[in-house]
């Protein structure tokens, strides 16, 4: 049994500002159904002040992932978007006298909601998401991981775990994710990126009709069975210059996450097959 | 506000200690203090009581007294059938087991990877059920032994034990039983089986916790897995635990008179149970729900919310039950089982196991029938995955459920 403050089990029975606001100003989704947990977060502005008039919360989660996501909410309302964007994860579980460490995820998610609302309302990119995903089975970027060790300090890849569910899952991300943990605790600010890019050069010219029959023969024969492998599949809708149009299918077509990651798998083998020049367009069937 | 009364519905987790079971261990503490291996009558008496307990134990199972092993608990029994099973096999390199079995056997695995053995984890279909071709071809002249769960401590799911221990015999494969969920729930008969390791846990059945049993078909090479000295005709070291093993045997005692309750009494209620759960909250799912079930055992599962969750509002309500979701595992994916059945993720995640005993009434039955209800919906009301009466429609976030792509497998 896991050992929640008064106050985390307070925030369970009696959780705040759940629902959605009664104008979505900013929407934040994060986690999945699958990972275990998910929370969308969404908020109310007042345009004039930049303050957060409402904010409301729906959470599919542990005790502690529904008292982290009703206390964000609690902490926020009032404040302008710049004030709540510092509410750090570790804000969120000293507001409720602290959570168990295998927990901590909870305030990461509560954290991360916040800034995919705030970002949805200013109509930014996440902040966080262009990264590379380290751990596939929770969809954890490498920027994610990184801000998490930096701010809360972490040590250990246990914590690490504990506090993104990086590694996790399969384990397969385990060497990443020590990398990036070592590049922190030894202090080199300015790593190498850990997923290797493509390599330039030593590409034989192709003409227009041979890139295209490799691009089809390099998607028939490694990169479709690879995706049917993980129940999804891919078609080849167009070539446009060095632009490769796709539909992906299958299992993983409602996924964003894994649609970031298979697209990105895609862009990889053609890049390596045919030319470091190509990119990958995902077309609507 | 006073404490709501118990009501103890995780009976596959542990059993209460049966008074009777209490009363005749107490002098075994006190005054009958003697070592059974000691030369005088003080430590002799103890002895008879000693075997007095195994031959209760024979009867409950079906075997010969000499056939039987006490042990410290299910996990020590199973370790010791897996690596007898082994070490008296060096020529043979293979192991049989399913993906659905209980931590005693699956920690196990690593270990006789890296000690060059090849392991073979059978699969299951979506009822929880074996899958009998699978397994025949898997069994092999190399295959030293063949594992499997007699009852699945998560969904109740019953392996077809006898049928599974006569074709590895067939083989001349050994073959072990973790049977620890099944004992005291469905009649057992080893006599009439080819199995030839069986482990059992005196607190699955009323039994206190720190007593168990390994059942080791006479004739056998066996090599022992405790080091020490003559105790238990030289196959497990260590001085008996006395008071224990009474103990165990008093309850094997009663849980053979019980068994016909069991599978009367407690079958109803449970059925009581299922369907008054399943009738009174949409989007649910019994998984493992078939016929092959122990009587006690449920396994529910209520869509789009979290078990974690709904646990300690049953828990603020005074019930007891347990859940395969990640969160109250410490371990960030669902329970291996449902996975291994292909249960989705929408429904792994909220999957509360409930499991009775003989102790247990039509009372508690309705008042947990009752309970329920709104503790689904509060929770269901506040996730992003649901709206009014049922799932929420696509709302962007992702509900990808069939766990088939890299990101969610």
């Amino acid at each position: 049994m896991w050992d929640y403050t008064e106050k985390v089990k307070e925030h369970f029975e009696n959780p705040r500002n759940v629902g959605v606001v009664d104008r979505i100003d900013g929407d934040g989704q994060v986690g999945s159904l699958s990972c275990g947990d998910a929370l969308r977060l969404t908020i109310k502005v007042n345009k004039a002040n930049d303050c957060i008039e409402d904010a409301r919360f729906q959470t599919f989660g542990c005790a502690s992932a529904i008292a982290s996501s009703s206390a964000l909410t609690e902490m926020i309302i009032g404040q302008t978007l710049d004030e709540a964007l510092k509410v750090s994860n570790q804000d969120i579980a000293n507001y409720l006298g602290g959570l168990p460490k295998e927990k901590m995820h909870c305030s990461v998610l509560g954290r991360e909601a916040l800034e995919a609302a705030v970002a949805n309302y200013r109509g930014l990119p996440l902040p966080l998401a262009d990264s590379p995903i380290v751990c596939e089975c929770f969809g954890v970027t490498e920027k994610e991981i990184d801000r998490v060790i930096r701010e809360n300090k972490l040590t250990t890849l246990e914590d690490v775990t504990a506090y993104t569910k990086a590694s996790g899952g399969c384990g397969r991300c385990t060497p990443q994710v020590e990398i990036i943990l070592t590049r922190i605790l030894k202090g080199v600010e300015t790593a190498p990126p850990i997923i290797p890019t493509p390599s330039n050069g030593g590409t034989p010219k192709l003409t227009f009709l041979q890139k295209a029959r490799l691009i089809e023969e390099t998607i028939q024969n490694e990169i479709a069975p690879a995706l049917m492998h993980d129940g999804g599949d891919i078609e080849l809708v167009d070539i446009v210059g060095n632009e490769v149009q796709v539909t992906l299918k299958g299992a993983c077509a409602a996924c964003p996450s894994s649609k970031r990651t298979l697209a990105d798998f895609v862009t990889e083998k053609l890049r390596e097959q045919v030319s470091e020049n190509i990119t990958v367009k995902e077309v609507r069937p | 506000m006073s404490e709501p009364k118990l009501i103890y519905f995780d009976n596959n987790a542990t059993t209460m200690t049966s008074p009777e079971v209490v009363e005749a261990m107490l002098p075994f503490f006190g005054q009958r203090y003697g070592n059974a291996s000691s030369m005088y009558p003080f430590g002799g008496e103890v002895a008879r009581e000693l075997r007095n307990a195994r031959e209760k134990v024979a009867a409950f199972l079906g075997c010969e007294p000499r056939e039987l092993i006490f042990t410290s608990c299910g996990t020590e029994s199973d370790n010791t059938a897996i690596w007898s099973a082994l070490r008296t096999q060096p020529d043979r390199k293979h192991f049989v087991t399913s993906r659905v079995e209980h931590p005693a056997i699956l920690s196990n695995l690593p270990l006789l990877r890296k000690q060059g053995y090849s392991v073979t984890e059978i699969g299951v279909d979506e009822n929880g059920q074996i899958l009998w071709d699978q397994y025949i071809t898997a069994l092999t002249p190399d295959t030293a032994l063949a594992s499997f769960l007699w009852a699945n401590n998560e969904t109740g799911v019953i392996f077809p034990i006898e049928k599974m221990a006569a074709a590895a015999a067939e083989r001349g494969i050994l073959f072990h039983t973790d049977a620890v969920q099944a004992a005291g729930k469905i009649p057992i008969d080893v006599s009439k089986t080819k199995i030839d390791f069986l482990a059992v846990s005196g607190h699955k059945f009323h039994a206190p916790k720190g007593v168990g049993l390994l059942y080791v078909r006479r004739g056998l090479k066996y090599t022992p897995f405790m080091l020490g000295g003559h105790q238990e005709s030289g196959r497990r070291g260590g001085t008996e635990n006395i008071p224990y093993i009474v103990g165990i045997g008093r309850a094997a005692e009663l849980a053979l008179t019980n068994l016909i309750d069991e599978n009367i009494r407690v079958r109803a209620l449970r059925d009581r149970l299922e369907k008054g759960l399943t009738s009174a909250i949409s989007y649910t799912r019994v998984n493992g729900g078939s016929e092959d079930r122990v009587p006690n055992t449920t396994n529910i599962s209520f869509e789009y919310i979290e078990g974690e969750a709904i646990l300690l509002h049953l828990a603020a309500k005074g019930v007891c039950a347990s859940s395969g979701s990640a969160c109250t595992s410490g371990s960030l994916e669902p329970s291996h089982v449902l996975r291994a059945m292909g249960v989705p993720f929408t429904a792994a995640h909220g999957s509360i196991r409930l499991s009775l005993s003989i102790h247990n009434t039509e009372a508690e039955v309705d008042e947990v029938i009752r309970i329920f209800p709104p503790i689904i919906a509060k929770l269901r009301a506040m996730s992003p995955f649901w709206q009014g009466d049922g799932p929420a429609p696509e709302n962007g976030m992702l509900t990808c459920e069939t766990g088939a792509c890299q990101v969610c497998a």
